[in-house]
């Protein structure tokens, strides 16, 4: 069965923006589906639909089976949800508001108050976890609200940039306790602006841009229709004339500093032994984006210079 | 994994919500409790017992207690009235509405669980005007049950009132209007201090067109044992006002009006 399914979902504004045009998608259930797209794209009103927040204009949402539109309480039983913004009361302590959250999903309070003890643990949240939760930091108030999604213990969690402004240690730490999640059997969606993190993860994506579906595939599929790849080459020292090798195109960032775009039908060792036959000598190299986010900036059409 | 809907697990989230609103009230007792007891013992003093003693009897009773129902009947209304605008709309301009929102809970038990809150609150601020009035009067009740069935209906329906100003509220301005402009006037009006009796012809008869009148009264008969109004007439009255505005209530937070886009 399919954690969700979206058919034929528009979303017209009253101020006659189209935010969906018509939106397809499946995520099977146990997936870990990565839900990408720039600003504006249509990825919030997609959650806002699914999650009850946003009405539909026409079309369909279904999470496992049962119909957000028709079957709301039943279907929204089955989700937990991580906005983007902080959308808890700042006055009130953080083992309250996961416990509260509990209570809302019919979870009994003794139960909603041992397992707001153990997210909360998880989450490293526990020592602030009776203090006022205005005073968390801005990764501390994401994890509260990923404890607060995990209270009644969800089928499907999605997470609307979990990570935005987290330190990187922080991030993977969530990153960690999302794939236990996962592993566990709950279904994941992600959306998300740090690429990597949809590639290290998540094992299906859908690109989403002006409202449709552009891309719809596994993340390994997806990477394969990478053609071309960008790296970046620090020199040892400064070179005056742009090295020339056949069918690589070579743009200079500064004197030490050289872009190379590869197609993949062609070998990086020829690359170097060129390099090296014009005197340039390489210290490091890497790639000049994530593999991921070359790709989505080129789905999306995304001009790379203004990135 | 995962819960399933069932009249158990409405039952927990109803709870839920009204000890929520309970804590919050209670939490900040100084801006909920006390006020309204500090205002109507001023009240009290000043009408009941300064001017008061000037009046006489009205109604055939001593004025300070003929003024006691209305007291407690201004207080319990603005309470909850008060309450669940600031809460709702709170709730609302803070997002975390969405975490009701988002829940499996249907539309009645929402409101059902923000109309006892402000209940909660009505009552109480109601005990303790009743408390300080004994002080000056002494504890009198003629009909519990009226006195009873009249205030917490009444409660309901102001709070009901409340949730449907939260709902369309956009800033706190809009939730300020109402019961400066139209709530309070309306009260002073609806007979607290006075006899509907005393008022000449055609202004009697525009005062019979405000329903706060019927509730005033009501809680009056259930008090003292006297009204200007009919029993019946009031009851039927908050009936009907509650059923209008618990079903346009309930319509909104269905259609998602004010709260989903």
């Amino acid at each position: 069965m399919n954690a969700l399914e979206v058919r034929d979902l528009r979303k017209v504004y009253r101020n006659d923006v189209v935010a969906l045009r018509g939106v397809n998608l499946e995520v099977a259930e146990g997936d870990f589906f990565a839900l990408l797209g720039p600003n504006g794209a249509g990825k919030s009103t997609l959650i806002g639909i699914v999650s009850s927040l946003v009405n539909a204009t026409s079309g369909e949402a279904r999470v496992f089976g049962i119909s957000v539109q028709k079957e709301r309480s039943r279907a929204m039983a089955q989700i937990g949800l991580v906005p983007q913004e902080v959308n808890f009361n700042q006055f009130e302590k953080p083992f309250d508001i996961v416990v509260n959250q509990g209570g809302y999903y019919g979870v009994p309070r003794r139960q909603a108050r041992e397992r707001a003890e153990y997210y909360l643990k998880k989450l490293s949240l526990w020592d602030k976890a009776f203090g006022p939760s205005r005073q968390l930091s801005g990764g501390m108030k994401r994890r509260l609200m990923i404890a607060r999604a995990m209270v009644h213990e969800p089928k499907l969690l999605i997470l609307d940039e979990p990570t935005a402004g987290v330190d990187i240690e922080i991030r993977r730490s969530m990153w960690k306790f999302i794939s236990e999640i996962n592993e566990a059997g709950t279904t994941v969606i992600l959306t998300t602006h740090y690429l990597e993190e949809a590639e290290n993860l998540c094992r299906n994506v859908a690109i989403i841009d002006h409202g449709g579906i552009i891309e719809n595939t596994s993340v390994k599929a997806l990477l394969g229709k990478l053609q071309v790849e960008t790296f970046v080459l620090d020199l040892r020292e400064p070179i005056e004339t742009l090295p020339e090798v056949d069918g690589i195109e070579i743009v200079r960032r500064d004197a030490s500093t050289l872009e190379a775009s590869i197609p993949k039908s062609r070998s990086l060792n020829r690359l170097f032994r060129v390099l090296e036959e014009q005197g340039v000598e390489v210290i490091s190299m890497r790639n000049k984006a994530n593999r991921l986010e070359e790709l989505f900036m080129r789905l999306v059409g995304i001009d790379e210079e203004a990135a | 994994m995962s819960v399933d809907v069932s009249a158990h697990s409405y039952w927990i989230g109803y709870k839920t919500i009204l000890i929520k609103e309970v804590t919050r009230i209670l939490r900040i007792w100084p801006q909920t409790l006390i006020p309204p007891v500090i205002t109507m013992t001023l009240y009290f003093v000043i009408f009941g017992s300064i001017i008061g003693r000037r009046v006489g009897e009205m109604g055939g009773i001593d004025y300070m207690e003929f003024i006691v129902p209305g007291l407690i009947m201004l207080s319990v209304i603005t309470n909850s009235y008060g309450n669940i605008t600031s809460s709702f709309f709170g709730a609302k301009f803070g997002k975390h509405i969405e975490e009701l929102l988002i829940s499996p809970l249907p539309p009645w038990i929402i409101l059902t669980g923000y109309v006892s809150g402000a209940l909660f609150r009505a009552l109480s601020v109601g005990f303790l005007v009743w408390l300080v009035a004994g002080f000056f009067s002494g504890f009198f009740m003629h009909n519990a049950v009226v006195t009873i069935s009249i205030l917490v209906m009444t409660a309901v329906v102001f709070a009901l009132g409340g949730f449907i100003n939260a709902i369309y509220a956009q800033k706190f301005d809009d939730i300020a209007i109402i019961p400066t402009f139209v709530l309070q006037p309306m009260t002073y009006l609806g007979g607290v201090f006075f006899s509907v009796g005393l008022l000449p012809g055609l202004w009697e008869q525009v005062a019979l067109g405000n329903p706060i009148l019927y509730m005033v009264n009501a809680l009056r008969y259930g008090m003292l044992g006297i009204t200007d109004v009919s029993l019946g007439l009031a009851y039927f009255m908050i009936v009907l006002f509650g059923t209008i505005l618990g079903g346009v209530a309930l319509y909104l937070l269905k259609r998602g009006t004010g709260l989903r886009t």
